[in-house]
């Protein structure tokens, strides 16, 4: 009863695929401008920090056709970018850059959080015994930030899953390249008798994100007991 | 073997104490808000004097007029934190090798075993500081300090956290830390019986001055 056709199977893998890479690469990125925003104050600051948020509250199109001013093929680093031989216009490649663009507000924000509830005390008590602020900062900061770490990248997994409107303006609709488990769905609901295909794909939606939820949930769980354990 | 002489300002507060001292313990006695912990946080590296100079063992760690500021890690000053501030996600083991393991040291189980044996933390090496009580936590704090070893120590109100019984359980560790090591100590307090018990000198402060320094007779 529940069989999913070839071309929606691309759909998930390529949804799951683009989701995946886009949080792996934009960690730790995401890891560093949160350290940075928590635990550092410079002129700018205010700036820097309205610019990361900026995707969470411009239309996703604008966040979309900005992308495309900025990296597509005729775009401000496009050129110079492809002849590096990195092309994200019209790949999944791009698709996973406008994924990591919209998601990552989300993950500075928890992951900067849970910097911030970090003791700095301990930062300190670290230094005494020896330890650079990089080795502070990778064997007392970084492990006590875990929990939130681990949320930050599964909430913006689960973003960059759905995403849609920065995604399709940026590198369009093409199955098996761009086209993820939302731009499918927007495209069955737009030819006729595709209903019954859009509920499957909406179910799988709805699974994998639930699965993410409870997965973040149980890990978060985990490292907090073992970061604050006895 | 240590010289102090620094300057700093801290708001509406003015610090500016000079003292010395060579080998044993010397105390930092006053009333909260004399200036003590700031005194013990510049000469870890932890607070920045606005002017003066930190000798340790014939090293500047601090001359404003030479521009010597050694970082806080490179100064290889033990620090008994009043809190403990053990690192909840590392056992007690990890935690004692900590500054070992961070300065590069190799390995001296003679020195590790004897510390843990002289602390009475073998039992506590396996367990997380969530599940130590306060005074099993203080001692950790201790035998932490002690490993990366030091140059000097600096112990501030390192029983202050404790209540009476735990305080009685404790000191005789420090006691005998004092005769075991022979590593020269600061330690803080505004408790006049512990400073009796442990320093052999002691440098009276006030308001961010040095009131009087002289031998324990002074209290």
């Amino acid at each position: 009863m529940f069989s999913l056709s070839p071309e929606e199977w691309t759909a998930v893998a390529l949804s799951l695929r683009v989701a995946a890479v886009a949080t792996a690469v934009s960690l730790p990125l995401g890891i560093a401008v949160a350290w940075v925003l928590a635990r550092k104050s410079f002129p700018g600051k205010t700036l820097l920090n309205a610019f990361i948020y900026l995707p969470l509250v411009l239309p996703p199109v604008v966040t979309g056709y900005l992308l495309l001013i900025a990296f597509g093929r005729r775009g401000l680093f496009g050129a110079w970018l492809e002849s590096v031989g990195i092309v994200f216009s019209f790949r999944w490649t791009g698709a996973a850059l406008a994924c990591a663009v919209m998601s990552f507000p989300l993950m500075v924000g928890a992951i900067r959080l849970s910097i911030e509830a970090v003791d700095r005390k301990l930062e300190d008590a670290a230094a005494t015994l020896g330890a650079s602020r990089t080795w502070t900062f990778a064997t007392v900061t970084l492990p006590l930030a875990l929990p939130g770490i681990i949320a930050g990248a599964v909430l913006a997994f689960a973003r960059a899953l759905g995403e849609f409107g920065a995604t399709i303006t940026f590198v369009s609709n093409i199955p098996g390249e761009t086209q993820t488990i939302s731009a499918a769905i927007y495209t069955l609901t737009q030819v006729p008798g595709g209903d019954a295909q859009a509920l499957r794909l909406v179910v799988i939606a709805v699974a994998i994100s639930l699965l993410a939820l409870v997965l973040s949930e149980w890990f978060g769980r985990r490292a907090g007991a073992r970061v604050h354990g006895v | 073997m240590f010289s102090v002489d620094i300057d700093k300002q801290l708001g509406d507060f003015t610090l500016s104490v000079a003292f010395q001292s060579d080998a044993g313990v010397t105390a930092l006695f006053g009333p909260s808000g004399s200036g003590k912990t700031s005194i013990v946080g510049m000469i870890a590296g932890l607070i920045k004097p606005d002017r003066g100079r930190i000798v340790i063992g014939g090293e500047a760690v601090f001359d404003s007029a030479a521009g010597i500021n050694e970082p806080a890690h490179r100064r290889r000053i033990g620090y008994v934190f009043q809190d403990g501030r053990l690192f909840p996600h590392l056992s007690v083991a990890r935690n004692l090798d900590y500054g070992r393991w961070m300065t590069g040291l190799p390995r001296d189980e003679a020195q590790f075993g004897h510390v843990i044996e002289l602390l009475d933390i073998v039992p506590l090496l396996k367990r997380r500081p969530g599940a130590l009580s306060g005074g099993e936590r203080q001692r950790v704090a201790l035998g932490r300090a002690l490993l990366m070893k030091p140059r000097l120590m600096l112990l501030d109100e390192p029983l202050a956290s404790l209540d009476a019984r735990r305080k009685s359980e404790i000191l005789p560790y420090l006691v005998r830390l004092r005769d075991d090591t022979r590593l020269p100590m600061i330690y803080v307090s505004h408790d006049a019986a512990e400073v009796k018990a442990l320093a052999s000198r002691v440098v009276l402060l006030d308001a961010g001055r040095v009131v009087s320094n002289g031998g324990a007779e002074l209290l």
